[in-house]
């Protein structure tokens, strides 16, 4: 047999499964933006990356802050005295100024009407770890969790993948502008139950990825009804929290419990991160916060698989205890975001495309259904491959977030300048105003790159797991995957 | 649950079958089942009110044993209770490793030569902390060009805070892979784009044990070993560890036959073994392979099929005379299928930031690179620390100083530390490399036996005040030896160490 034949077949099942969730056709739009990336000068008609969740408008203020606190970073005059006490610190509680600055961190966003415990934070590898931490602590392998759909693409990979744990969708509506209801949760556990699924809890994304919006606190309270009469555990990917920009206020499960004292705070978990709020996705700082005790105490331990650089944890310490910074930076950073997307999203009402309203995060749930030849996910991914090629712009389709309903996409605005919102607005205009005057702007023909996930073979109407494995091939100097 | 018979009513044939041997099992049997039931039902109760985590000696916890794998354990509780996994039911216990709870009762009760000097001593974590001043001194020197710069590296504030390539940046690869290529004699190239990096060589462990064997399969690795192995196998990945016992007579050293006899006991206990785990330089004992040997592991992962894990953490700290032979040079010399071998590495030992999280997996098999690529998502090294490192790696004169220096102190403490134990009647398995001596203290333990090496070890820690790791912490297989870190201490400080043994082996010595 051939070496590689017997390469593979000496690795583990986790190994060679597709449950990363690399392969999937979503992935297509990154590799065409990365062999054609736009730059306003180099590259001015190349793919503009609009799939990327990342917060870049409020770098100067991390700058000016870095410039004028030395002492944060062990790499100043000011600072280097502190670096014999860090340099051997690998204790998986965490340096204790750290913890305690997160924690009054946590409670700022929150606007003060929570305190967080700091011995309850645990530190993993940016949230993707902290998700599959919680995870390993939560459920075994063949455990599920129910997820609302539309959902992040790469829960499969976090959740899944080396835990063995399973997820069922709770599907939301448009007609309802994608609300989860009780009915909706009761009907996927009850199916769950029947098909003698052990469910093991719920994971909730508040602020939502894809959609921006908020949980409304009556939401929420059902929720927590739902999962305390169930008895099962409720985890909620609170990191976007900080990108509130609008009303309604936010409100994070950390306070609903304060006010159900009969649910048992054993079930609640937060997960959260400095990525998005913060924009500071390359210290790579996940948090996972508890009510429960087990799971502090055994996730503590395994954050020894992705323990934050006593470097970073000695910076943020400074930086996450600055109040004044952190009040600033906070009210800015909504300013910017929210002016960011009323820009854009006016700009698009011009050619008459609609948005779900949402008031946080770093994209927007962008309805593209009167532009659908035909309203299926065949129709949804022809437009999205249409969009990527002749448009340029590299946005997600709903398919990819597990969406019911053909149509929507998600269109990420906090990553780029002023000037390329602009020449985004522009291309879409031309498309748009292209498309309704009926004009045939057919593909001439598909980019042989975009090909490289499919076969020959028409798509199915659910894209999302493909079985064809796409050709390994790296990209230095980019991530071939990124998060979304 | 132990199902014991008792032997001597059979045995000896008193009282008949019925009286004599079927109704004392039974009774015994019921009784071990009653205490387990009560047992649970107290832990189940104490686990329901918020415990806080501190270690306690007091209540029984349900040991991980150390040989089985996770779906031999049986699950506990009843239905309104909140369920966690059976992981953490477990984990979330206080751990009954010595090795833990030793570095438990340091951080209670942690020695500081002013504040407090009669304190424990920490002598049980392999930290260097000889070389820290040199570091610092590079930092002082060099800081403009370490984080936040302008200019030929993109350090701008741009560069580090967005999304970086999830393996690694290739800055720091090429860094690591010139650092690798001093720090192991010069003989052997690594080449960049074979390595992943990870937030530190423990979710290096973690991920190739993903990669290369399912839950339920093992790994065979050599006795005494890290205890750190334990967890990173273990716990998540799900993988068992069948201990190769090595031993004294042989200085701990491998052999072959051991490893087959090993493999063909698991083969018939139906358990599939994936590869085998090695740490060279050997922790805890501070041997390194010899090429014979090495190459005798690889004929006998060939034949086997199975995979090599090689943790070569400890590649700086030689001072013996013998020569550190990385098994990636053995691998060049020879047509040997070098899919199956795949090196861990990390910059806690050899460049003393074990704080940073530094590490790596280098292989030569693509397949597996490209699965590890995929799970470093979860262990990233953090932007800032790959820009620092990067940084301080490419001072070429400096790192060359740095090994030198590192390699002399090291050497300089270790010496005078077996010297002293020579002295005082402890002899140290001979060793060439690591920050640690293996102490052979048999002669000191009543009895010759496990209960005997845990009476010595609580003796170092509460009347000595220092913390070392018993060997059963190691798994090993004969009593009496301990582990002994000399790199938390500073050469001055040896006197201080030596005298508190002192103590407690005159007590030993007196009361035999």
């Amino acid at each position: 047999m051939s070496l590689e034949n017997k390469n593979h077949q000496l690795l583990s099942k986790i190994a060679t499964n597709d449950k990363h969730g690399e392969n999937s056709p979503y992935f297509d739009g990154w590799k065409a933006y990365e062999s054609n990336p736009f730059h306003p000068t180099k590259n001015p008609q190349g793919v503009i990356q609009m799939g990327l969740a990342e917060n870049q408008l409020c770098f100067d203020l991390i700058e000016e802050w870095i410039r004028n606190n030395p002492k944060a970073s062990i790499c100043t005059p000011e600072g280097v005295n502190e670096f014999r006490n860090i340099a051997n610190f690998q204790d998986y509680h965490g340096l204790p100024e750290f913890r305690n600055a997160v924690a009054n961190f946590m409670s700022k966003v929150r606007g003060g009407r929570v305190r967080f415990d700091p011995d309850r934070i645990l530190m993993s590898g940016g949230a993707t770890g902290a998700n599959e931490l919680i995870m390993f602590c939560l459920a075994d392998p063949g455990d599920a969790f129910l997820v609302p759909s539309p959902y992040y693409p790469a829960f499969v990979r976090d959740l899944c993948w080396r835990t063995g744990v399973q997820l069922i969708p709770v599907q939301c509506h448009s007609s309802n502008n994608f609300k989860i209801t009780r009915e909706a949760l009761e009907e996927a556990y009850m199916k769950a139950q029947e098909g003698n699924i052990n469910v093991k809890g719920l994971i909730i994304t508040n602020p939502s990825n894809p959609l921006g919006t908020t949980i409304e606190k009556e939401t929420l309270k059902s929720i927590v009804s739902f999962i305390n009469e169930n008895n099962i555990h409720l985890v909620c990917d609170e990191i976007y929290s900080g990108t509130v920009f609008d009303t309604p206020k936010y409100v994070s499960v950390a306070e609903v419990i304060q006010e159900m004292v009969e649910c048992k705070k054993d079930l609640i978990h937060i997960i959260y991160s400095l990525s998005k709020d913060m924009g500071l996705p390359g210290f790579r700082v996940g948090l996972v916060y508890s009510y429960n005790d087990e799971v502090v105490n055994c996730g503590r331990k395994m954050s020894s698989f992705g323990l934050v650089s006593s470097q970073t944890q000695h910076f943020l310490a400074a930086m996450l205890s600055d109040n004044k910074f952190i009040d600033k930076f906070l009210a800015e950073s909504s300013r910017r975001l929210r002016e960011r997307r009323e820009f854009f999203t006016m700009g698009l009402e011009k050619v008459n495309i609609t948005c779900l309203p949402s008031n946080a995060g770093l994209f927007f749930w962008m309805n593209l259904r009167s532009l659908l030849r035909e309203k299926t996910f065949e129709g949804e991914m022809k437009l999205w491959r249409l969009i990527i090629n002749e448009v340029k712009l590299n946005v997600s389709p709903g398919s990819a977030f597990n969406c019911s309903e053909p149509g929507w996409y998600r269109v990420c605005f906090a990553n780029m300048d002023h000037e390329t919102v602009e020449i985004a607005l522009m291309r879409i205009r031309a498309f748009v105003n292209g498309r309704d005057k009926g004009k045939n702007i057919e593909m001439k023909r598909w980019k042989s790159n975009l090909r490289l996930s499919f076969s020959s073979r028409r798509f199915d109407e659910k894209v999302m797991s493909p079985h064809m494995m796409s050709p390994h091939s790296p990209m230095p100097h980019s991530p071939l995957v990124r998060a979304t | 649950m132990k199902l014991i018979v008792p032997l001597q009513s059979v045995v000896q044939g008193r009282n008949g079958f019925l009286l004599g041997s079927l109704i004392p099992c039974a009774l015994f049997y019921f009784l071990q089942l009653y205490l387990k039931r009560r047992r649970s039902n107290s832990s189940n109760s104490s686990n329901n009110n918020n415990n806080p985590s501190s270690p306690s000696s007091s209540s029984p916890t349900p040991v991980l044993p150390r040989s089985s794998s996770r779906s031999n354990l049986s699950s506990r509780g009843s239905i309104s209770r909140v369920r966690v996994s059976k992981l953490a039911s477990i984990l979330s216990k206080p751990d009954d490793s010595l090795y833990y709870i030793g570095l438990d009762r340091v951080l209670q009760d942690p020695y500081h030569v002013f504040v407090n000097p009669n304190g424990i001593i920490q002598l049980g974590l392999s930290d260097n902390k000889l070389c820290l001043d040199l570091i610092e001194k590079w930092l002082v020197k060099n800081l403009e060009g370490s984080v936040m710069g302008n200019g030929d590296m993109n350090l701008s504030i741009n560069g580090i805070v967005p999304y970086q390539p999830f393996d690694g940046l290739n800055e720091l690869k090429i860094a690591l892979a010139d650092f690798m290529h001093q720090v192991m004699g010069g003989s052997v190239e690594f080449d960049p784009s074979n390595m992943v990096l990870t937030s530190g060589a423990t979710p290096a462990i973690e991920i190739l044990s993903f990669c290369l064997a399912d839950q339920g399969n093992a790994f065979l690795v050599p006795t005494p070993f890290y205890p750190g192995f334990d967890r990173d196998v273990r716990w998540r990945p799900g993988i068992d560890l069948i201990p190769v016992h090595c031993r004294s007579t042989d200085n701990f050293n491998l052999n072959i036959t051991a490893l087959e006899q090993a493999f063909s006991q698991a083969r018939k206990r139906g358990v599939k073994v994936r590869g085998i785990l090695i740490s060279n330089p050997s922790n805890p004992v501070g041997n390194i392979l010899t090429p014979d040997m090495l190459f005798s592991l690889l004929d006998f992962a060939e034949d086997k099929n199975i995979h090599i894990i090689a943790d070569e953490v400890f590649a700086g700290s030689t001072y013996g005379s013998e020569e550190f032979v990385s098994i990636a040079e053995v691998l060049d010399s020879e047509y040997i299928d070098k899919s199956r071998v795949h090196i861990i590495y990390g910059l806690s030992k050899d460049l003393s930031i074990a704080g940073f999280r530094v590490g790596l997996i280098y292989s030569h098999n693509k397949t597996v690179l490209d699965a590890a690529k995929k799970m470093s998502r979860f262990a990233t090294i953090s932007a800032p620390t790959q820009r620092l490192v990067t940084s301080m790696l490419s001072d070429k004169r400096f790192i060359q100083e740095y090994i030198e220096t590192n390699r002399n102190r090291i050497r300089r403490v270790h010496d005078e530390f077996v010297d002293c134990l020579t002295k005082l009647g402890i002899k140290c398995a001979k060793s060439s490399a690591g920050m640690f001596c293996w102490a052979d203290m048999s002669g000191l333990i009543k009895p010759y036996s496990e209960k005997g090496e845990l009476e010595l070890w609580e003796k170092f820690m509460s009347v000595a005040k220092i913390n070392i790791t018993p060997g059963s912490a190691c798994h090993c297989i004969e009593p009496g030896w301990f582990r002994i870190c000399f790199t938390t201490i500073s050469f001055e400080e040896i006197p201080l160490v030596i005298e508190r043994i002192r103590k407690v082996v005159e007590t030993c010595k007196s009361s035999s």
